[in-house]
């Protein structure tokens, strides 16, 4: 059985990427998923080979026909996007009085729909690549979402489904994804379904407002949550307040990684941190994906549906470090 | 003048450069609006801790169906390109959190069986704090799309001298909705390789939308110069440079405003000041 472990954190710059990595090194078979997809980096420390890359059609957008508009200006009072444009000085040149903002158009086809010379057409519209790679770590699906657009959550859904089909396939265990900042449209599409998640945060008064509206979100959907403190030394309150609203919570703190300058320089390294390095911020990491594989194999209270069935995922790493 | 704060990268110091600004500006006399546009995730409160004096809520349009009216000819599913509604025989079922207020189903029903009903997807509140005129877009837990709430939000600031949105991270449709009207854009970034590879989409996303823009780099002396060498060989401006101080961490970690508890500071954001009202004077980009 194939398990969904995604990781979040609210607020951005977490340290979710950098953790992701580090967990990368520690588990064994299991599939890698960037579904940041605004702003992917796991790649950039995970350094596979490209092995297939392809175009993302995420909607549709208007466009206009002039051979047959007829300047009546439907499609303007129809839109709600402002994504039609309206010229007050046409030319001979240029006379086409309305024309589509494609950036603004979400694809809701209501302009075509009801123009009445059918001069609208709804076209396929590309925004953005996805990546299949082989990295030393397994395989890695990532994407970039084209610059303005919309439909991350339509993104995320392909990558983690391509993901779980290739996991299938090599009988992986494990999918391990990387989610993006906030509780919105991606949060939600890298969230459902998922056996675990994972919140990074870190003794910071914004971190922890973040960790709480997802803490309610990921309660919202049942999902199974741990916690991991990052720069737990920059605040010892804050990381107190921390540990106490995952006991309210009834959540695990599953590890605590100190501030350290030298988690910067593995990135600068373009490495995960345990390649670029073996001390005590090396054991954290371990410790966090030790913990866990015993995390999720304990029931949770947050569950909706009651009979989790355990889960054998692995063994607890005894990776020298 | 309306000033966005935008980054590719998450976590790079948005927040902690518009509040501080924000409060400088106030500080100097001017009047200044705070709009909190990172609705998912809004932090700007933490830092100038607003008394707030009114809360409204953010709606939305969203079909509502007469079935007394109704005969399921299904043409309002037909139209939806967003799977929001389904048509069964007896029976005409709406999806509320799929629905994108496009209106077409309202449109495109022969019977006259749809209205629109408003359905709250966020709040947004008002107050003063720090000196500052504070907004702030608060999406619900368990909603996905937040680009309503912001364009909510920016459609009732009012006017200023300085009017500062916070943006959302990322580059994507939140992003645009944040930054699109704005007259100057503040990239906020950090000097390693995620910074330099976010700051390198949030650049490509600003010059999409034709905006006036320069880079504020945070975390100065923690990574290396290749962020610095991009800015050079692409002629983008080096507005500001926030040393990697643990001071400042501390600081902000507990909700303090840098320019208060660390005025060696204060200056920091005089210069960005002077430099985005430089960038502004002298770059050909329409404003």
């Amino acid at each position: 059985m194939i398990r969904e472990v995604t990781v979040i954190s609210g607020k951005g710059g977490t340290g979710k990427t950098s953790l992701v990595g580090s967990l990368a090194y520690f588990a064994e078979n299991k599939v890698m998923v960037d579904c940041d997809v605004d702003a992917a980096d796991l790649h950039l420390i995970l350094r596979g080979n490209n092995l297939a890359s392809h175009d993302f059609i995420g909607s549709q957008k208007a466009v206009i026909d002039y051979e047959l508009c007829n300047d009546c200006g439907l499609c303007l009072e129809y839109c709600r996007l402002d994504a039609i444009g309206e010229r007050f000085e046409t030319s001979e040149i240029d006379a086409r009085r309305y024309y589509v903002d494609s950036l603004a158009c979400e694809g809701c086809a209501i302009c075509a729909e009801f123009c009445p010379t059918r001069a609208i057409r709804m076209v396929d519209h590309v925004s953005g690549r996805w990546f299949l790679d082989d990295t030393k770590y397994g395989p890695l699906v990532h994407a970039r979402l084209g610059i303005a657009e919309a439909n991350s959550g339509k993104l995320v859904s392909l990558l983690r489904k391509t993901a779980r089909d290739l996991a299938e396939k090599n009988n992986h265990e494990l999918i391990i994804i990387d989610g993006s900042p906030g509780i919105g449209c991606p949060v939600i599409a890298s969230l459902t379904g998922v056996d675990y998640a994972l919140i990074v945060t870190e003794p910071t008064v914004a971190a922890i407002h973040d960790m709480e509206r997802l803490l309610e979100l990921t309660g919202h959907f049942g999902i199974h949550t741990g916690i991991c403190i990052n720069k737990c030394d920059l605040n010892r309150d804050m990381t107190d307040k921390i540990v106490q609203l995952a006991a309210t919570a009834k959540i695990e703190v599953l590890s605590r990684i100190p501030y350290d300058t030298s988690i910067t320089r593995a990135q600068m390294a373009g490495l995960p941190y345990p390649e670029f390095r073996k001390d005590g911020v090396t054991k954290n990491f371990q410790e966090l994906w030790n913990n866990l594989i015993e995390d999720m194999n304990r029931p949770h209270r947050r569950s909706r549906t009651n009979n989790v069935p355990l889960i054998q995922l692995g063994k607890p790493t005894e990776k020298e470090v | 003048m309306k000033i966005a704060i935008a980054s590719g990268k998450g976590g790079t110091g948005k927040t902690t450069v518009a509040t501080n600004l924000a409060f400088y500006l106030a500080g100097r006399g001017r009047k200044v609006i705070y709009a909190d546009g990172d609705v998912e995730e809004p932090n700007g409160h933490l830092f100038l801790k607003p008394q707030w004096d009114k809360t409204v809520n953010v709606p939305v349009k969203i079909p509502l169906i007469d079935e007394s009216l109704c005969d399921h000819c299904g043409l309002c599913s037909d139209i939806c390109r967003y799977n929001a509604l389904a048509v069964l025989p007896d029976k005409a079922m709406v999806f509320a959190s799929l629905c994108h207020s496009c209106g077409g189903c309202y449109h495109i029903c022969p019977r006259k069986a749809i209205t629109e009903i408003d359905r709250t997807i966020g709040i947004m509140k008002s107050g003063t704090g720090s000196g500052v005129t504070a907004y702030e877009g608060r999406l619900n837990i368990g909603e996905a799309i937040s680009p309503p709430v912001i364009k909510f939000l920016k459609g009732h600031l009012k006017k200023a001298d300085f009017t500062i949105i916070d943006s959302p991270p990322g580059t994507s449709c939140p992003v645009i909705e944040a930054v699109r009207d704005a007259d100057f854009v503040v990239l906020v970034t950090e000097p390693t390789p995620f910074g330099l590879h976010d700051l390198k989409l949030a650049v490509e996303m600003i010059r999409k939308l034709g905006l006036a823009f320069g880079v504020v780099v945070n975390r100065y002396g923690v990574g290396d110069d290749r962020v610095h060498d991009y800015c050079r060989d692409e002629g983008i401006n080096i507005l500001l440079e926030i040393p990697n101080d643990r001071k400042i961490a501390e600081a902000c970690a507990a909700g303090n405003l840098i320019v208060e508890t660390l005025p060696q500071y204060a200056a920091h954001f005089e210069n960005l000041l002077q430099n985005i009202l430089h960038a502004r004077r002298t770059t050909g980009v329409r404003v």
